[in-house]
């Protein structure tokens, strides 16, 4: 089923009343998600696109049978979104929300904790651009039009460059089984490695291709993960190269503050593990189809 | 968010962290005044900025009088520093911090930042101070103490106690060091902090335990809750071009090169960046225009970049999801007709609405540059920098 999304997941939306979660909501009607409702505490009862709202996630839960949930909440309020979320049941939430504050972010994955493995919530994001299984339906922020159907799974941090390298691959013929952004703040939902593994267990995924860029230890871990692990070929592409030490890039988790955190010592890890590095950004999709050709011939 | 030593101090003693008794000082006769406040014996002089390793730039010095010390003030004030973690643009002094001096019998290391592993909040000590904790992690890693705290029990006091033993302190010290970790701890806490850093945390003469210098960092995200630490923020040290680009809601970046960039999203701002440096050229700026980039925003934008008069190109990089390209082009055209633009621009547009976009910047009749991949942006904004020979 492509990873986390598909045209089955009943899907609500957290904030699904303002004008950015109504926009969003639409768009992915209209590609063909199933939409089956959203929360705005306060505004129970009503409709918004033919859909009920909410007060609480656990209502809608209830009322819609609700398994995926996707969060446009204001930074002040989004932590508080997700640990309801989590509390009600929902399996999978991913928050678009830019702007989280670091210890908000450190409570949710404590929290996230209390619940064993098999009823614990799958966070993606925040700081994201979302999640789309092109042909099947997303939860996102993306332009959907530029995904074409196939077999190659995309992870990563950056939403624009992860829409340039669906892009660069749509081009050459190449489709996507599943796209995450997994958002560029210093303390997010899931690594790097948590989308592999899923990845590596998906039978409509062939190939992944991963975008990293500065700051922390998540593609280090990914690339142990990849080397100990997978049998399917990984292709990466490392931004900031040319970003000085220290200065934050953009995004609060885009900083170089420890060894190993630069690109240059993230490409080299991850060459390291075996991993093919696209050696510039206008070439992750002709990387990605040589590395498939060459074990197409193999 | 930086602020200054004298500001950090402040705020640790409120939670209780010891600190040597000290004023600011905004003039050489003020640093005299300070320094006869404190007793008139040896005092020392600090300049306040907001970078570290002021030591070795000369921006620091033990003076025996209040004498002294209005010379060295006479002297410092006003001069630019040059740091070691400044660049070359330095920092203004504007400000001094007048200490009584203190009598050390050792220097450690205290410092708490954000574990991105373990997505805590981490404890990081040493029994050696004074150095940068990158030397030291060099020098002598072993001596380094991590610990991280669960913030669903916040600090345990055994661990403090556990991290002082560690130090190799001794009898009262220990008490008192429990009683720093946890008054730093609950500054990062309460106060939303990135880090916090003693450094070096002194052993006196005597035997006490005090804070020799003070280092903290605040989370950005987090000051819409910290009124009062959103109040420290000092202009006068920032980049003038990123002070003008934060005050437009802009994440800026000033960099040294001179092929300006306007681009959304940090991660293709950064390819893009790269993608520059490969075809042979240099960014003078990192600017990530953000979603829903308006016609106004986008010359936001290229007023910020123009700020910086090393800029010789502009390159805008735009792959629309949320924003628009026809947008984008309209604030384009915009901005070159407003702005009386004396550099070329070059325009990659992608995404949503891209043949109504590139249709704008066609029919505009102005002489943008355009491309239609990341590569031939890159490259066409390298060539452009030197004017066509005719």
């Amino acid at each position: 089923m492509a990873i986390i999304i598909d045209e089955t997941t009943p899907v609500i939306v957290q904030g699904m009343s303002g004008r950015i979660g109504r926009f969003h909501a639409q768009e992915m009607i209209e590609y063909g998600t199933r939409v089956v409702g959203g929360v705005t505490p306060g505004k129970g009862g009503t409709e918004v696109l033919g859909r009920p709202v909410f007060d609480t996630v656990r209502q809608a839960v209830g009322e819609t049978g609700a398994e995926a949930s996707l969060l446009f909440v204001p930074p002040p309020f989004a932590a508080d979104a997700m640990m309801e979320a989590a509390d009600a049941g929902i399996r999978t939430a991913v928050c678009v929300t830019d702007g989280i504050p670091a210890q908000d972010m450190m409570r949710v994955k404590r929290f996230l904790r209390r619940y064993p493995r098999e009823r614990k919530m799958r966070l993606i994001g925040p700081n994201c651009a979302g999640v789309i299984s092109p042909g099947r339906g997303f939860m996102g922020i993306m332009p959907p039009h530029i995904y074409k159907e196939g077999r190659v799974g995309i992870v990563g941090r950056s939403g624009t460059l992860g829409y340039e390298a669906a892009s660069q691959m749509q081009a050459l013929g190449l489709g996507v089984s599943t796209s995450v952004g997994i958002g560029g703040d210093p303390i997010n939902g899931s690594s790097f490695r948590d989308i592999l593994e899923l990845f590596e267990a998906d039978p409509e995924t062939d190939a992944v291709f991963m975008i990293g860029e500065i700051g922390g230890p998540q593609e280090a871990v990914a690339a142990a993960y990849v080397k100990e692990h997978m049998t399917k070929p990984v292709v990466a592409f490392v931004a900031g190269l040319s970003a000085p030490k220290g200065r934050q890039m953009g995004h609060a988790g885009a900083i170089v503050s420890a060894f190993g955190e630069s690109a240059q010592e993230k490409v080299v890890i991850l060459e390291d593990a075996g991993i093919t590095v696209a050696p510039n950004p206008s070439v992750m999709g002709e990387t990605m189809a040589r590395v498939l050709g060459h074990r197409a011939a193999a | 968010m930086d602020i200054h030593e004298h500001q950090a101090k402040e705020i640790l003693a409120r939670f209780g962290v010891p600190v040597p008794p000290g004023a600011l000082a905004w003039s050489p006769e003020q640093a005299e005044y300070r320094a006869r406040e404190l007793g008139g014996g040896p005092c020392v002089v600090k300049a306040q900025i907001h970078s570290g390793g002021r030591g070795e730039a000369g921006g620091v010095r033990v003076c025996k009088s209040p004498d002294a010390a209005r010379e060295f003030a006479a002297a410092l004030l006003g001069r630019t520093l040059v740091t070691r973690q400044t660049g070359e643009r330095g920092r203004s002094v504007d400000r001094l911090w007048v200490e009584a001096a203190t009598d050390i019998a050792q220097e450690m290391y205290l410092g708490f930042v954000l574990d991105r592993k373990s997505e805590r909040i981490m404890i990081v000590a040493s029994r050696h101070g004074g150095m940068e904790i990158e030397d030291l992690a060099e020098t002598d890693p072993d001596s380094l103490v991590r610990m991280v705290i669960d913030p669903a029990t916040g600090l345990v006091e055994y661990q403090a106690r556990e991290l002082a033993f560690a130090l190799g302190l001794t009898g009262p010290q220990v008490a008192q060091m429990v009683q720093v970790v946890r008054a730093c701890y609950r500054a990062y806490r309460d106060l939303d902090a990135t880090m916090v850093e003693i450094n070096p945390l002194v052993v006196t003469g005597a035997g006490d335990l005090i804070a020799l210098d003070a280092k903290m960092s605040f989370d950005t995200n987090a000051l819409f809750r910290r009124r009062e630490v959103a109040a420290l923020r000092d202009r006068a040290q920032e980049d003038p071009r990123e002070s003008y680009a934060h005050d437009h809601g802009l994440a800026y970046v000033g960099l040294d090169g001179d092929i300006g960039c306007i681009i959304n999203g940090a991660g293709l701002a950064m390819a893009t960046m790269d993608m520059i440096k490969i075809a042979g050229g240099a960014p003078a700026n990192f600017l990530d225009i953000g979603g829903g980039a308006s016609p106004e925003r986008v010359c936001q934008a290229f007023r910020t970049v123009l700020t910086d008069p090393k800029v010789k190109v502009i390159l805008v990089n735009i792959f629309a999801g949320i924003n628009r390209c026809d947008w984008v082009a309209e604030g384009v055209v915009q901005a070159c007709r407003t702005l009386d633009l004396k550099v070329p621009v070059v325009v990659r547009l992608s995404g949503t609405n891209v043949e109504e976009g590139r249709r704008i910047v066609r029919e505009s009749g102005l002489p943008l540059v355009t491309a239609d991949t990341l590569a031939e942006a890159a490259d066409r904004a390298v060539a452009a920098r030197e004017p066509v020979a005719a």
